[in-house]
């Protein structure tokens, strides 16, 4: 889960490139979406910021909204301090790139790029010059002439990502940019994205469903339900420090234990670990990578005693689902255990989240 | 299609029931599929152009009248000139008043959008005849200042009414199938409205709307009971000129000469029509959903746009048809309110009474439909299993009768029936027959998409469990394609109940139909036939409009493509 170098230095001076929602609502006739979300991103260390929810949470509305391609019945949505309320999508220099690019179909590659030069009335020779410039940017050299209609999805896309970039927008709002893409051209091109949007140094909101791909594009992720904003961090405080139960599901955790705290350890009814908090009762949610089993040696903790039902064997190692005394959970196994073993479980401090 | 019901439970239900049904029927039902239709065209469309084209060349050889004599006395290429000039401004006109209508019509959704549809499609299936008398009725009252009673202006305002449904229900059809997405794109990058609109919109409208222009650039340029009525001899086209020849003086070798002029019209608009008629030209399937459109349109300049737009098509759709009802109850501006119209539609025009020649188009329009659908049907599916140049050419060939001059064509069966045995000429059964010709090309370009969209799958799942063909039709496509022939059927009865043009030259007094009763009430001076004609134009107002209304209703999900 750990992206490309994070550069905080890059994401302009504070108070440059920042978002500001207060009080948005936006309905479709009698369904409100989105119901007074207040929220505000970007600045320093904050150049791409993702938002994560599942679908239909409202967060595509929520950029379209900033896009200014919907109508908030009420709120207000602020870039650098200015209100957007009476500029028109025209108008407001934002760059879009929509889930399956929508690129002008039966047209040059180079025309698509070069279409939001045009509007800005760009002279012939600056247009093609950026024309290449961006196409060497998203690995594209030499495509100008290509009938954007013989492109794959992945290339598709990046010549989004190019119109999008050309004429050097004051936001970029990526939304769902590779979920119809398959899942080694999406992990790839996450990558390369933020890559690009940090070269190009241009504030970013990209909305995605994936956490994998939020955590690999983004410096900050903000998790949506329901037309709100439920928590918004660092994809690392997110994973160990979920803000409720909802969000430890929705990040992964297919378990939930009650732990109580005394003195750095936590007891929990699959056994103790070390956690450095106060004491007190706390949730924990676990990923499978949050357990690990091994075989077991005679005379231990009954709590953490399980028995394999279950053995898929993936890439990264031997995934085991077992029964436990709070029913079947997934975990990781250290060593080769078959189907009837029965195994010793063990809570893996790091990777434990801790709701709450 | 019998031999195939021995494959019971009993009988090998995996082995041999997978040739037949693959191929589509058994060895008689394949020939029965095919030959119906071809038959039925062949004899009711391919003969009675074939009579005409042999009688013309008969009187080119025998009266040594040269034909540029005949071309010459007949004034022939001043009226190709109109016909062509008049059917190029109506397709101007009409796309430039549709427009709008055409937009509102791709961003609403649900209910007004099905009134719209319905708005917009009567008038297209209106018996022209009906047409004709609203617009004189509306031409000589409420808009009598602009003094285009009748001619040029006048054929051309209802061209444009009757052909506003073409340009609506094919680029504002394509138009809706457009992702909304798109638009937004332009426009995050910088496009104004209009400006997006015009780069991004538009071009990929272009082939719809190409495709619209030349269809009624066809259908005006056959366009028959509106100039008869409104030309009023002033506006003189190859298609009335026929009628004039033939039927008014009974010069045949002009009227020959004249209906082969109009042919060579036809085929080359119908070119035309096959060569923009491009199926990409529907739009993008799938779209965004209609949420996403609406949703560009918010906002107070949009909702002023729209209501615009509503207005101007209630005064350009609805207008003619309301003038045409007001003046069948109050005949002079000013005057009284009265009934004396549809009193008289029980008394006698030409020896008939409008009640007993309504009863005969509903019975014969009925019969048309039952033709039109069986044969119709029978050449869908035989079309939708056609693949290849084959299937190409007989997809082309079955759509001609939609294009075909209707005039020509009864002119070609006068010439035809003078020739046959009385009990066939005079046979009850010829009048709906012609009208089913006219529909069929109808039923065929709704029920070939309809079959279309029958999963194949579905098909060889329900041959695997032991159905024979035709049982695979009824349990299989019927049920889905059910709505679509509803459709079929309503289109198909509406286009019989109103045309005129073949009818009026094969109508008897026993076999007098609405509209051409109606067309020769006009003919006849006097208020009173007037008013007769206004009252029974309402009264088929009435008929078209409940025979849409339930098409609409019964309209699949998808759209049925009329035109």
């Amino acid at each position: 889960m750990t992206g490309p170098d994070r550069n905080p230095g890059v994401g302009g001076p504070d108070g440059q490139g920042v978002l500001e929602i207060d009080d948005l609502t936006i309905a479709y006739g009698d369904h409100t979406v989105i119901d007074g979300l207040s929220w505000r991103t970007g600045g320093a260390g904050a150049l791409i910021t993702a938002v994560l929810g599942p679908s239909g949470c409202g967060k595509s509305t929520l950029i379209r909204a900033v896009a200014g391609l919907e109508r908030p019945a009420a709120g207000t949505v602020r870039f650098d301090g200015e209100d957007l309320a009476g500029i028109e999508v025209h108008r407001r220099d934002f760059g879009v790139v929509f889930q399956d690019g929508q690129l002008f179909g039966g047209r040059s590659v180079a025309a698509n790029i070069a279409y939001g030069l045009k509007m800005r009335r760009w002279p012939r020779r600056r247009i093609a010059d950026r024309v290449s410039e961006l196409l060497d940017v998203v690995g594209l050299p030499g495509y100008e002439k290509r009938s954007v209609d013989t492109l794959s999805g992945g290339q598709a896309q990046r010549v989004a990502l190019a119109r999008a970039l050309a004429p050097h927008p004051r936001l970029l709002l990526l939304d769902e940019p590779l979920a119809a893409l398959d899942r080694r051209l999406r992990d790839e091109l996450a990558v390369e994205i933020s890559e690009i949007v940090r070269a190009a140094g241009v504030p970013t909101v990209v909305v995605t469903h994936d956490h994998a791909e939020a955590a690999t594009m983004a410096d900050v992720i903000a998790v949506m339900r329901d037309g709100a904003m439920v928590q918004v961090a660092q994809p690392s405080t997110l994973w160990t420090r979920p803000v409720d139960e909802w969000t430890a599901r929705f990040l992964g955790a297919t378990t939930v234990v009650d732990a109580t705290l005394h003195d750095g350890v936590a007891e929990t009814v699959l056994g103790d670990l070390r956690l450095d908090l106060p004491d007190g009762s706390r949730r924990l949610g676990l990923r499978p990578e949050s357990v690990e089993v091994a075989r077991t040696p005679d005379a231990v903790d009954v709590r953490s005693l399980a028995t394999v039902v279950l053995v898929a064997e993936l890439p990264s190692g031997p995934r085991v689902r077992i029964e436990t005394v709070v029913g079947e959970i997934d975990a990781i196994a250290t060593e080769s255990v078959s189907i009837g073993d029965r195994v010793r479980l063990r809570l893996v401090p790091d990777r434990v989240a801790v709701i709450g | 299609m019998t031999r195939a019901t021995n494959t019971g439970p009993g009988a090998t239900a995996r082995g041999d029931n997978w040739g037949p049904a693959r191929r589509g029927g058994t060895l008689a039902g394949r020939i029965a599929v095919r030959l119906v239709p071809a038959l039925f065209i062949t004899i009711l469309f391919a003969w009675p152009l074939i009579a005409l084209i042999r009688r013309a060349y008969r009187i080119a050889s025998e009266s040594g009248a040269r034909l540029e004599d005949l071309l010459a006395r007949t004034d022939a290429w001043s009226l190709l000139g109109i016909t062509v000039g008049q059917a190029a401004a109506s397709m101007v006109l009409a796309l430039l008043a549709a427009a709008p209508i055409a937009w509102l019509y791709a961003h609403i959704g649900g209910r007004v959008a099905v009134i719209l549809a319905v708005v917009v499609t009567v008038p297209f299936v209106l018996p022209t005849v009906v047409v004709g008398v609203a617009f004189r009725s509306l031409l000589t009252g409420p808009l009598s200042f602009l003094h285009i009673e009748s001619g040029l202006g006048a054929v051309l305002a209802a061209h444009v009414f009757l052909n506003v449904a073409v340009v609506v229900r094919v680029v504002g059809a394509a138009w809706r199938n457009l992702d909304p997405r798109l638009l937004e794109a332009a426009r995050t990058l910088g496009a104004g409205r209009v400006k997006a609109t015009m780069t991004v919109v538009v071009p990929r409208l272009l082939p719809a709307i190409a495709g619209a222009a030349t269809l009624i650039f066809l259908f005006c340029s056959t366009s028959f009971g509106v100039v008869l009525i409104l030309g009023a001899g002033e506006l003189r086209t190859l298609e009335t000129e026929i009628y004039t020849q033939a039927i008014g003086y009974f010069r045949l070798p002009e009227a020959v000469v004249l209906s082969m002029l109009q042919i060579v019209v036809v085929f080359a608009a119908l070119l035309l029509t096959r060569v923009f008629s491009d199926p990409a030209g529907a739009g993008s399937a799938g779209g965004g959903g209609r949420r996403g459109a609406a949703a560009v349109v918010a906002g107070w300049p949009a909702r002023l746009a729209m209501a615009a737009a509503a207005t101007w098509t209630v005064v350009l759709l609805v207008g003619p048809v309301a003038v045409l009802i007001v003046r069948s109850l109050r005949p002079s501006a000013g005057g009284d309110w009265t009934f004396a119209g549809y009193r008289a539609l029980a008394e006698p025009v030409n020896g008939v009474t409008p009640l007993e020649s309504l009863r005969y188009s509903l019975v014969s329009a009925g019969s048309a439909t039952l033709i039109a659908l069986v044969v119709g049907t029978l050449a869908a599916v035989s079309l939708f299993r056609a693949r290849g140049v084959l299937g190409a050419i007989a997809s082309t060939i079955s759509l001609i009768p939609l294009g075909i001059s209707a005039v020509t064509l009864g002119f070609g069966y006068l010439i035809v029936l003078a020739s046959m045995p009385y009990a066939i000429a005079a046979s009850p059964a010829v009048i709906p027959c012609v009208q089913a010709l006219i529909a069929i090309p109808l039923v065929i370009r709704i029920m070939v998409p309809a079959l279309e969209s029958v999963p194949v799958r579905l098909r060889q799942a329900a041959a695997t469990l032991g159905a024979p063909p035709l049982r695979v039709f009824t349990t299989v496509d019927l049920p889905i394609v059910g709505r679509s022939l509803g459709a079929a059927a309503g289109f198909a009865f509406v286009m019989a109940l109103g045309e005129f043009g073949a009818t009026s030259f094969l109508a008897r007094a026993d076999t007098t139909t609405l509209p051409v009763l109606i067309g020769s009430a006009l003919n006849r001076p006097g208020a009173e036939n007037l008013a007769t004609a206004m009252a029974a134009s309402v009264v088929l107002v009435a008929a078209t409009t409940l025979a849409v209304l339930l098409v609409e209703a019964l309209r699949p999900r998808t759209e049925v493509p009329l035109l």
